[in-house]
C-alpha cells in the first residue's frame, strides 16, 4: 500500500514539475482594451457543448472519480466547529466507499480529495485531522467574502493562514477594481496577494456574479494571470449566481489564450451551485474541449463544492450495482 | 481494468442512442412501405421498390415503393376531391388538427430522431435538439395561423391543391415546413420525400391517421427523380413547392411557366460568413462549427464562404484548426460526434469531386490529423485558405463539410465580395459594433442575415432566396402569401378582344396653323433619349388617323435603361418619406396637365371625356395611395427565440422591368410602375404598345418631379420583343408584365435563368379603375422581396 501510495505521489510531482507555476507578466493594457466577448454566442456554445458529448458506462464512472479526485471540499459556515471539519476531512481522505472502489477495481487507486478548504481559524483543526495523507488545506482569504477591508488586513490574514499552514489560499479580488476599470489597481493587489502567498498556491476569486458581464470578467482573469494567480475561480458561493457554464467558457478560454501567449498553464476552480453528478460531467468535458486533456487533473482544475461528493457517490454505486441509490447508504461529510 | 485505463486517459466511449424502437418500427412494417393516398396505404400500380439504407454503415433500413404517374394522378386526385370539405371545415378545425399533428410529433420525438439519424446520417443530436423540435413548433406555429387565418388574411382564400417536393437534408423539417403552411391556409397537399429520406415522412403519415385527419388532405408519394417529374407536370396541381437544387429548381420553373401554377423554390446557397476584426473570435468558432459543420455542411444556407478580415485572418484559422481536431465524426447515433454521415456515395464523390478541383486550382487544403471511420459514408471537416473568388469551389455550392476561406481589407470590400454570387439564400456577419453590424446587413444580397449568429431558425421567421437561391418565403407570416391567392384575383377573366371605338368626343379647336411637329422620344438614365435602331413606329389615334410616331426600341435600348436604372441606386437608398415626397410632387404636376391627359386619352382611345377624365383623376389617386405606402408598407419584429430581435423587412427587388397593360395606358402605366418605385425600385417600363403616347407624355412631368435619373426610364416600341429582351436580362431582378398568356409564358420561363421573380398575368386582364384590382397591397408585396434579419443580444 505504501508502496503505491509513492508511485501516486511521485506521479503527481512529475506532473507539478511538468507544470510550471505561474510567475505573471507586465500588465498589458492593450490586451485588457481589445477584449469583446459576444455573450449570446457563449451561451450557445455553453448550452450546446455537454449535448456534444456523452459519457456512459464505465466512462462515466471513470470521469466521476477524476471528478472526486478534483473537488477542493469545502466547508465554509458561520457555524463550522472543529466537529463537522473534521468530519470533512476524514471524508476527504475516504471520499467513495472502499467497497465501490474495489468493484471498479479502483481501490489501490488512492482515490482523494483534491483539497479541503475552510475559513481561517478552522486551519489548525483541519491540519490535524488530515495529518498523514497529503491533502492541502485551502483557506478563503482576504475579507472572503466581499472583500471589503484594507489592503493591509487582507495581506496580513493571507500571511497569517499560511503560516497557520495552508498551501492554498483562495482570495476574493475587489470587485471595485473591475467594476471602475481600475485594471491598475487590480493587478497590484492580486501581485501583492501573490507574493505574500510565498510557496502557496494563489486561487483568484473573481465572485463573476458581481462582474456584471463577460468582458468584464474576462479582462478580470487576465489581469488575476498576468498578476500571478495560479489558478482562477469563478466564485465564493456566496453570492446569489456562482458558477455557471458560460461564465466558466469565457473563464476556461482566458486561460487558453494566457498559455498560448506565455506557455503557461494557469488552473480552474468553478465553485458554487456545482452539486449533481451530471454537472461535474458537463465541466469535465468543457475543460477536455476548451482546453485540452492536460487540464483534467487536480493541479489545473478543482470544483469548490460541498455536496456535489455525496451525488457522486450515489452514481457510482449504481453504476456499480444497477439500483438507484440512497444518500443515506453513503457516509456523510 | 477498464474504469482504471480511462481514469487515466479520459477518452470519450461509446454513447450510442438505442435503436430498437426504430427497428421495431421497421420490423413491423416488414421493412417493406407503400404509398400513403387518400388516407390508406395504397401499393403502387406498378410494384416497384427501392431501398432505403443507412449511411453511417450502409445497412439496408427498408424498401420504399416508386410511385408512378399514375399513383401520382390518384394521390391528385385525392387532394382534390378532399378540398372542398377541408376548406368547408374551417379555420378552426384546420387549427385543431395542426395542433394535433405538433402534439403527435411531439409524443413521438425520440422515434422521429432516431429514424431520421438513421436514414440521413446527421447526428442525433442534432435530429434530437434541433430538426424535430422546430418541425414540432412549426406545426404550432402554423396551428395558430390556420385559426387566425379568416380574421388576419380575410382577402385571400386557399390556392388549392399543391404539390410538394422536399430534399433529403432535414426530411422532417422540411415536411413541417411544407405542409404546415399549407394546411393552415386550407390547402390539401401531395408531398414527396427524397428518396434517400422516405421513412420519416411515412412516420409522419401514420400520425395523420391517428389524429384523424380527413382523408386524401395529406398524401404522401415515395420514389426519385420520375416521380418528382410527374408531379410537378400534372394538370390537376395548383401551385408546386420545392426545395432542392437550383438545377431542378429551375427545371420546375420551365416546366411550369404559362401554366398559371404558382411555384415557390428553395435552392442552394453560397452563403457567406463575414467576420469582422472586432468580433469575439472564439465564438466566431462556434458559429464556423454551426455554420459548415452542421448537417456534414449539407444544409442549403451552410456559411460555406468564410469571409474574413485580412487582419486578423490568421488568427482565426488557426483557431479554426485546432477546433477542427477536436470534432469528432461518427455513427449518427453515437451520442458525442459532431458529424454524421454524407448522404450516400453520390454526394460523397460530388464532395471529393469538388476538393479536388479546389486542390488542383492552388487552394490550400487543411484536413485533421485524425481519420474518418470506414465503415460508413464519411468526408472530415475540411478548411480552404488562399481561395479567390475565381477559384471552383469559392462560387460552386458543395453541399458537404468545405469551408472556403478569403480575406477582405474592408467593409465595402466584404460586402462586395459576399454579394459576388448568384446566390443568395442566407450570410451571417460576426461584429462587436453594432454601427457596422447594421449598416453591412441590409447590403447583403440574401434573405436571411444572422448577425452574430447563425443557423438559427424559427417558425415565426420566414426563410427564403434572393436571387438564384430561388423566391417565395416559407414561416412567418410572409411565408403564408405562397399558400393564398387574393379573392379578388378569381374575378380576373380572359379577355374579350379590344375594340377600339371610333372617335365620338369633341376634340378640342384645332389651330389654323399646322402644328409642330413633335418627336416623341423614350426616356432612359432623366434623359430624352432617340432609339438606337433609328426607326420608328406610327401610332395611330382612335379613329385611325396618325398622330405621330415612337421610337422603335431594341436590345440596346433595354440594355441602356437596365444600366441607367442600376446607377440610381440613391433612389432606393432614400428614405421612404423622401420617396414619397418626390411621388406627392409628380401627382401635383400631373395634376396641373389633367385636361392634356385627358384629351390624350380620347384622342387615342375614342374613349368619352368622362371617362377620359376619370382615368386621368384615378392616377392621381393611385400616385397618392403608393406615395402614402412609401414609408408605412414596412416590416415586422418577429416573435422568434427569446433574447433575438428578428427583424423582417420588406426590400425594394432593384431593377423591375415592367410591361404595362395595353389598355387605360394612362392608368395601367400608373398603377404598375408608381408602387414598384414607392417601395424603392428602379423602373424600366414598356408602355402600352397600342397607347405609349400616354407615358412618353409623362416624362416632362417626371423630370420636373426632382426623380434623380434613372429611376424610371421608358421603352417604346413592340411590347413582346422588348419584354423576352427585359425578361431575359440578367441584371434585372424582377420583371412584371400585364399582357398576353403567350407573353407570361416567355416571361416566366425567360426568367428561370437568373431566377427573377415574376408576376405576369396570363392573359387575364385586370380592372384598373377597380379599387380590388387596380389598386393593392399585391402590388406592394410583390415589389419587394422580405430579408430577414436575426440579431441576438446580451452583454
Amino acid at each position: 500500500m505504501e508502496l503505491i501510495r509513492e508511485s501516486i505521489y511521485m506521479t503527481a510531482t512529475k506532473h507539478s514539475e511538468t507544470t510550471q507555476r505561474n510567475q505573471g507578466m507586465p500588465l498589458d493594457l492593450d490586451l485588457i482594451k481589445n477584449i469583446h466577448i459576444n455573450r449570446s454566442g457563449v451561451e450557445r456554445r455553453a448550452n450546446t457543448i455537454a449535448a456534444r458529448r456523452s459519457v456512459k458506462k464505465d466512462w462515466q464512472a471513470a470521469w466521476l472519480l477524476k471528478a472526486v479526485t478534483c473537488i477542493d471540499l469545502t466547508t465554509l459556515g458561520g457555524d463550522d466547529t472543529p466537529g463537522n471539519v473534521l468530519r470533512l476531512c476524514i471524508k476527504a481522505k475516504q471520499p467513495v466507499r472502499e467497497d465501490l472502489l474495489a468493484a471498479m477495481k479502483m481501490d489501490d487507486a488512492h482515490i482523494q480529495v483534491a483539497a479541503v478548504c475552510v475559513y481561517h481559524n478552522l486551519i489548525p483543526t483541519a491540519l490535524a485531522a488530515l495529518k498523514g495523507s497529503n491533502i492541502p488545506i485551502a483557506a478563503v482569504s482576504t475579507g472572503f467574502p466581499a472583500g471589503q477591508i484594507s489592503l493591509e488586513q487582507k495581506l496580513f490574514e493571507i500571511k497569517k493562514s499560511v503560516e497557520a499552514g495552508a498551501k492554498e489560499i483562495d482570495i476574493v479580488i475587489s470587485r471595485a477594481h473591475v467594476l471602475c476599470g481600475n485594471w491598475n489597481a487590480l493587478y497590484e493587489e492580486v501581485k501583492l496577494f501573490r507574493k505574500t502567498c510565498g510557496d502557496a498556491h494563489l486561487k483568484t476569486i473573481l465572485e463573476t456574479g458581481d462582474l456584471s458581464t463577460l468582458t468584464n470578467i474576462v479582462k478580470a482573469s487576465h489581469v488575476c494571470m498576468m498578476a500571478g494567480a495560479d489558478f482562477i475561480k469563478t466564485s465564493t458561493g456566496k453570492a446569489s449566481v456562482n458558477a455557471t457554464l458560460p461564465v466558466s467558457l469565457v473563464m476556461v478560454r482566458a486561460i487558453r489564450d494566457y498559455y498560448e501567449r506565455t506557455g503557461i498553464k494557469v488552473g480552474f476552480k468553478p465553485a458554487g451551485g456545482i452539486q449533481k453528478a451530471k454537472q461535474a460531467l458537463d465541466w469535465l468535458i468543457l475543460l477536455k474541449e476548451e482546453l485540452g486533456d492536460e487540464w483534467l487533473c487536480p493541479e489545473l482544475f478543482r470544483f469548490g463544492a460541498s455536496s456535489l461528493l455525496a451525488d457522486i457517490e450515489r452514481q457510482l454505486e449504481h453504476f456499480v450495482t444497477g439500483r438507484y441509490s440512497a444518500s443515506y447508504r453513503h457516509p456523510m461529510a | 481494468m477498464k474504469v482504471k485505463s480511462i481514469f487515466n486517459n479520459l477518452e470519450y466511449g461509446l454513447a450510442p442512442e438505442s435503436s430498437s424502437a426504430a427497428n421495431e418500427w421497421l420490423d413491423k412494417h416488414k421493412r417493406k412501405f407503400t404509398l400513403f393516398i387518400d388516407g390508406q396505404w395504397q401499393t403502387s400500380t406498378a410494384a416497384k421498390y427501392f431501398v432505403s439504407s443507412n449511411p453511417s454503415n450502409k445497412k439496408l433500413l427498408a424498401k420504399i415503393s416508386t410511385a408512378n404517374a399514375t399513383d401520382v394522378d390518384k394521390a391528385v386526385k385525392a387532394a382534390r376531391k378532399a378540398l372542398p370539405k377541408w376548406v368547408k371545415l374551417g379555420a378552426h378545425a384546420r387549427a385543431r388538427y395542426l395542433y394535433a399533428m405538433a402534439r403527435q410529433i411531439q409524443k413521438y420525438a425520440r422515434l422521429f430522431a432516431v429514424l431520421e439519424s438513421m436514414e440521413n446520417g446527421k447526428p442525433i443530436r442534432e435530429s434530437r435538439d434541433i430538426d424535430i423540435p422546430l418541425a414540432a413548433r412549426h406545426f404550432y406555429h402554423h396551428a395558430g395561423w390556420a385559426q387566425l387565418r379568416d380574421t388576419e388574411l380575410r382577402d385571400y382564400k386557399e390556392v388549392g391543391v399543391i404539390a410538394q417536393i422536399i430534399p433529403w437534408n432535414f426530411p422532417l423539417l422540411m415536411l413541417a415546413w411544407k405542409i404546415a403552411p399549407a394546411l393552415a391556409m386550407g390547402n390539401t397537399v401531395v408531398l414527396k420525400p427524397a428518396e434517400f429520406t422516405s421513412l420519416t415522412a411515412l412516420l409522419f403519415a401514420e400520425l395523420c391517421q391517428q389524429i384523424g385527419l380527413p382523408n386524401g388532405v395529406v398524401n404522401i408519394i415515395t420514389g426519385a427523380g420520375p416521380t418528382g417529374a410527374a408531379l410537378v407536370e400534372h394538370k390537376g396541381i395548383d401551385k408546386i413547392a420545392f426545395t432542392g437544387s437550383t438545377e431542378v429548381g429551375r427545371v420546375i420553373r420551365k416546366a411550369t411557366a404559362g401554366t398559371g401554377k404558382k411555384i415557390s423554390l428553395e435552392l442552394g446557397g453560397k452563403s457567406p460568413f463575414i467576420v469582422f476584426d472586432d468580433a469575439d473570435l472564439d465564438t466566431v468558432v462556434e458559429g464556423v462549427v454551426d455554420a459548415i459543420w452542421f448537417n456534414q455542411g449539407q444544409v442549403c444556407c451552410a456559411g460555406s464562404r468564410l469571409l474574413v478580415q485580412e487582419s486578423v485572418a490568421e488568427k482565426l484559422y488557426k483557431k479554426i484548426k485546432s477546433r477542427m481536431e477536436k470534432l469528432r465524426v461518427g455513427d449518427a447515433l453515437d451520442k458525442s460526434i459532431d458529424l454524421g454521415a454524407i448522404i450516400a456515395p453520390i454526394q460523397l464523390r460530388s464532395i471529393e469531386k469538388l476538393v479536388k478541383k479546389g486542390v488542383e486550382e492552388g487552394g490550400h487544403l487543411w484536413q485533421p490529423s485524425w481519420k474518418c471511420p470506414t465503415d460508413g459514408y464519411y468526408y472530415p471537416p475540411t478548411l480552404f485558405t488562399e481561395v479567390a473568388p475565381a477559384s471552383s469551389i469559392a462560387q460552386e455550392e458543395i453541399f458537404g463539410p468545405v469551408l472556403v476561406a478569403m480575406t477582405f481589407r474592408t467593409h465595402e470590400e466584404a460586402i462586395k465580395l459576399a454579394n459576388n454570387t448568384r446566390y443568395g439564400l442566407a450570410a451571417s456577419l460576426w461584429t462587436e459594433n453594432i454601427n457596422l453590424a447594421l449598416e453591412v446587413a441590409p447590403k447583403i444580397k440574401a434573405g436571411t442575415v444572422w448577425i452574430n449568429c447563425t443557423n438559427v431558425f424559427d417558425a415565426a421567421a420566414g426563410f427564403g432566396g434572393y436571387r438564384e437561391s430561388g423566391f417565395g418565403r416559407e414561416g412567418g407570416k410572409e411565408g403564408l402569401y405562397d399558400y393564398l391567392k387574393l379573392k379578388s384575383d378569381e374575378k380576373l377573366t380572359t379577355p374579350k378582344k379590344v375594340v377600339q371605338k371610333k372617335l365620338t368626343s369633341k376634340a378640342l379647336p384645332l389651330s389654323v396653323l399646322p402644328e409642330i411637329d413633335r418627336t416623341v422620344k423614350m426616356y432612359i438614365g432623366g434623359k430624352q433619349t432617340r432609339p438606337d435602331s433609328g426607326y420608328s413606329l406610327p401610332i395611330e389615334s382612335a379613329s385611325g388617323k396618325f398622330i405621330t410616331c415612337v421610337g422603335e426600341g431594341s436590345r440596346k435600348d433595354i440594355r441602356n435603361a437596365v444600366e441607367a436604372a442600376h446607377a440610381a441606386q440613391s433612389w432606393t437608398d432614400m428614405s421612404g418619406h423622401a420617396r414619397a415626397q418626390i411621388l406627392y410632387y409628380l401627382a401635383e404636376n400631373l395634376t396641373i396637365r389633367k385636361e392634356e391627359f385627358a384629351n390624350r386619352l380620347i384622342q387615342l382611345l375614342g374613349v368619352s371625356a368622362s371617362e377620359a377624365m376619370l382615368e386621368v383623376s384615378l392616377s392621381i389617386e393611385h400616385i397618392y395611395t403608393y406615395a402614402a405606402y412609401a414609408d408605412k408598407y414596412d416590416g415586422h419584429v418577429h416573435h422568434t427565440i427569446s433574447r433575438h430581435v428578428t427583424m423582417a423587412m420588406p426590400e425594394a427587388l432593384g431593377v423591375m422591368g415592367i410591361v404595362c397593360a395595353n389598355e387605360t395606358p394612362l392608368l395601367g402605366f400608373i398603377s404598375s410602375v408608381i408602387p414598384a418605385l414607392a417601395m424603392g425600385n428602379r423602373v424600366v417600363a414598356i408602355p402600352s404598345e397600342l397607347a405609349p403616347l400616354c407615358a412618353t407624355d409623362l416624362y416632362q412631368i417626371i423630370e420636373t418631379s426632382d426623380f434623380p435619373a434613372g429611376v424610371i426610364n421608358i421603352i417604346t416600341g413592340r411590347k413582346e420583343e422588348l419584354t423576352e429582351v427585359l425578361a431575359k436580362h440578367d441584371d434585372v431582378d424582377g420583371v412584371w408584365y400585364f399582357g398576353t398568356k403567350e407573353g407570361s409564358k416567355i416571361v416566366e420561363m425567360s426568367a428561370a435563368e437568373n431566377m427573377k421573380r415574376t408576376w405576369v398575368n396570363y392573359g387575364k386582364p385586370r380592372n384598373w379603375f377597380e379599387l380590388n384590382h387596380g389598386e393593392q397591397e399585391q402590388f406592394l408585396r410583390q415589389a419587394t422581396q422580405v430579408k430577414n434579419i436575426w440579431i441576438p443580444y446580451g452583454a
